[in-house]
């Protein structure tokens, strides 16, 4: 047999197989990546897509520090039940500035990519130190901790500077004040909480998150991240309002 | 062990742990306000300890020119108690872990012990630190008696060997301070993730620089498998690892990738450690093994090249099936469920290629229970692969994703074909090795095989039922139109199945336990001067075992 017999003297050459091993490997991952990155179409066009706060990505940090990806997805899918359970089925826009992606892949808790906005930051704070305070049920680790961790903030302005390498919209300003924006963030009524809503939109979120106004502890930097699910951009409730007028 | 080495390979081992010990040191002391430092500390600490242990045998006497007439073994003995090691420790977490979702207090209120933080704990050292020691171990046998060569050089494969360790110890104890990148089963971050990249260069330079001193004109069968598995691993490491530090003295970094890409690199990453980590490897393993311990050639040298070709071409397509439904663009979701549906031909190749193997050697499988854990982890490959592919069907899916049906999946796959596979390669190899005539104890190896599949059985049915229920719950509907139940109820629902579930995990753990003690206890007995093994030694002997020829 003619393929066999090629292979039977293949199979005798190490770089010649190494090579093959190599081109029959590559082909599926340069078909299926590649045109993600070219194709204009992978990712819809929105303009009132905004950047995390340094805060917000602060706590994103915790958010991947405690590997909550491993139990709370943030995928909504394109099905019935979960778009009436969750809200509206997520877009690729959403999570354009998220490096990494926290789509996860196991829903041991309830799906949070719309978790800003539907509980009080109270309610947070009371669940993430113990959830079993607001849920009875619930199997969630307690988070108790996070309350008496002081949020390392003085190295932010190196971590917007690290994003915008990787194509995250920074500008010159975020970077430089990045640790001030963090620290006004949670103390409203100063100068330093002005900076914030200059840089980021009057939309954004400043409060003490934790109650306690001050030097932003880490269940502050959390509950900031928590309160922006979903709130970045309103690209999925405009598909959904343009798709339910057709 | 150390005395083994020549002089002039003393002194190269000196430098290299002197480079570890100084790059160490860096990191300490940039990261020494980061957990990054404290990786540094580990780093350095294990260089010096290394400098220590070469010192210590400097002045002997260098090893006899008698070495170069056998095998080199060493790194191999201690692939294997490492990999036994991580086994006990990575199934222990693992259950600590199963519990955590029955008592979630099981945290003693501490950031480490949290469930986020330890999972990937538990992954990590059963994968990486279990499979990978394992397949490290076995690939340097194999590799040398499919050649009949001795591997090239002492130090290369220290350096493979260790230096993946300590990738595994970066990983695992970052994991406990929380430094993780977040994507699965590619945790690690930069800095680990470097050190491996160099690690992993040197594993295929010994099999280009092994195979070209190689006395036997082909390839064998289970060499093709392991240099998938270290190119492929080599490929997705690199591109899936792509991101910028904060600085040189943060651990953390940020993924090249955002969104939509990230997530398809992430899970073309993902479901080819999968296929070319936890099969490819493996299979090479499974192609040595088996048919030697059943004394059986391989059933069909054909099916072993469509199988391996199939598998090395259509898995690196599959990824997408992790993504359906979601906002990844359809025609890659379709192109990944069709690759899905594909891949079954040279996955079922595999499996029936190993089953037939068996023919003529039942009366052995009944008896032997080493080789009876190569013939469950044949049959697990088989059902795993098919429930690979019925799962990735895009509607099959809409139901499975996100529940224990996937997790379930996850664990007959590693339970009951990567553990069940290894085990037996190890019960098989331990002997051999250490030249005794067999295990301590034949009965504890039967009473790890039991546990094992008793394990297995009780943790994949509870997690089918709690997965399906789970995803069916989410989408029922009552009779006026809305959802029928709670996130909290599905919860509840759960409980009965997360307790079987730790059970089970409990029965594994317990196994491996067991085959670590007996192993121990085999090395301990005194050893016998095997004669049948007297051929296994490198340069062309007529020897008999049939795995070996090229087929036809």
């Amino acid at each position: 047999m003619g393929l066999f017999g090629l292979h039977y003297k293949l199979e005798r050459k190490t770089m010649s197989l190494a090579i093959g091993i190599i081109i029959a490997a590559s082909i599926g991952g340069l078909i299926e990546i590649v045109p993600l990155f070219t194709i204009h179409q992978t990712v819809e066009d929105s303009p009132d897509m905004r950047v995390y706060t340094p805060l917000e990505i602060a706590g994103r940090n915790i958010y991947i520090r405690e590997g909550c990806y491993a139990c709370h997805s943030q995928m909504i899918r394109t099905l019935r039940d979960e778009v009436e359970r969750y809200g509206p089925y997520s877009l690729a826009v959403e999570s354009k500035y998220d490096h990494p992606m926290l789509w996860g892949s196991k829903r041991t808790g309830p799906d949070i990519a719309r978790l800003g906005g539907k509980y009080s930051d109270e309610w947070h704070v009371k669940h993430l130190t113990n959830p079993r305070d607001v849920v009875p049920e619930s199997v969630m680790p307690p988070y108790a901790y996070l309350t008496r961790a002081k949020a390392r903030i003085d190295d932010l302005g190196l971590h917007l500077a690290a994003l915008r390498k990787v194509g995250v919209p920074y500008t010159d300003e975020m970077i430089a004040n990045a640790s001030n924006d963090a620290y006004g963030q949670t103390t409203p009524d100063t100068p330093f909480a002005e900076g914030v809503t200059k840089r980021y939109g009057e939309a954004t979120n400043v409060r003490a998150f934790d109650g306690q106004p001050g030097e932003p502890t880490e269940m502050d930097a959390l509950v900031a991240y928590l309160q922006i699910l979903g709130k970045l951009t309103d690209a999925a409730h405009k598909a959904k309002t343009a798709a339910a007028g057709e | 062990m150390i005395a083994q080495l020549t002089k002039s390979e003393r002194q190269l081992a000196l430098i290299i742990l002197l480079a570890f010990t100084i790059c160490g040191l860096a990191m300490a002391i940039a990261g020494r306000q980061d957990p990054l430092g404290v990786h540094g500390a580990i780093v350095m600490l294990a260089g010096i300890a290394g400098i220590f242990g070469v010192i210590y045998v400097y002045y002997e006497p260098e090893p006899d020119e008698g070495r170069l007439a056998l095998y080199y073994d060493d790194p191999t003995k201690v692939a294997i108690i490492l990999a036994m090691i991580w086994a006990v420790i990575g199934m222990f977490i693992g259950d600590w872990v199963a519990w955590q979702l029955v008592f979630p207090n099981l945290t003693f209120d501490a950031g480490w012990s949290s469930f986020g933080r330890i999972r990937p704990a538990h992954t990590s050292a059963v994968i990486f630190g279990f499979g990978g020691n394992g397949l490290i171990g076995t690939s340097l046998y194999v590799l040398q008696r499919t050649s009949r060569a001795r591997l090239p050089d002492q130090i290369s494969p220290w350096f493979v060997l260790l230096g993946y360790n300590l990738f595994c110890l970066l990983a695992a104890t970052g994991y406990f301070m929380g430094v993780t990148q977040s994507k699965e089963y590619a945790e690690p971050e930069w800095y680990a993730d470097l050190l491996l990249e160099i690690v992993w260069i040197v594993y295929f330079v010994i099999y280009m620089r092994t195979l070209a001193r190689r006395k036997e004109p082909h390839i064998y069968v289970a060499n093709w498998y392991y240099m998938a598995f270290i190119l492929v691993v080599a490929i997705l490491h690199t591109v899936n690892n792509l991101a910028m530090p904060v600085s040189f003295g943060h651990a953390k970094s940020y993924s090249a990738f955002s969104g939509v890409q990230d997530a398809m690199t992430q899970w073309w990453y993902g479901h080819n450690a999968v296929a070319f980590f936890l099969t490819s490897g493996f299979l090479g393993m499974m192609y040595y093994y088996l048919p030697v311990r059943a004394g059986r050639p391989i059933y069909s040298y054909r099916m072993s090249i469509i199988s391996f070709w199939g598998i090395t071409f259509m898995y690196m397509w599959v990824g997408s099936h992790h993504l359906h439904y979601t906002a990844l663009p359809q025609w890659v979701q379709t192109l990944g469920m069709t690759f899905s549906l594909m891949l079954l031909i040279p996955s079922w190749g595999s499996a029936g290629n190993a089953l037939l193997t068996l023919n003529g050697a039942w009366h052995k499988v009944r008896d032997d229970a080493t080789l009876r854990f190569m013939m469950v982890a044949a049959v697990f490959y088989g059902l795993t692969t098919f429930e690979g592919s019925f799962m990735a069907i895009r509607s099959v899916n809409s139901l499975s994703h996100y529940t224990d049906w996937t997790v379930g999946h996850v664990h007959a796959g590693a339970l009951g074909w990567v553990a069940m596979i290894t085990f037996g390669s190890i019960y098989a190899s331990v002997p051999w090795l250490w030249k005794r005539e067999r295990m301590y104890s034949p009965a504890l190896v039967e009473w790890h095989f039991w546990l094992a599949v008793a394990g297995l059985f009780t943790y994949v049915f509870a997690m089918w039922n709690s997965g399906i229920i789970q995803g069916l719950m989410w989408r029922t509907y009552n009779s006026s139109g809305t959802l029928s139940y709670s996130f909290i109820e599905t919860v509840i629902a759960m409980k009965p199945y997360y307790v079987a579930r730790a059970v089970g995990g409990f029965f594994f753990f317990a196994g491996a336990v067991i085959g670590l003690y007996n192993i121990v206890m085999t090395i301990r007995t005194a050893g016998q001067p095997a004669d049948e093994r007297a051929a296994d030694r490198p340069v062309a002997q007529p020897t008999g075992v049939p795995a070996l020829q090229p087929g036809e």
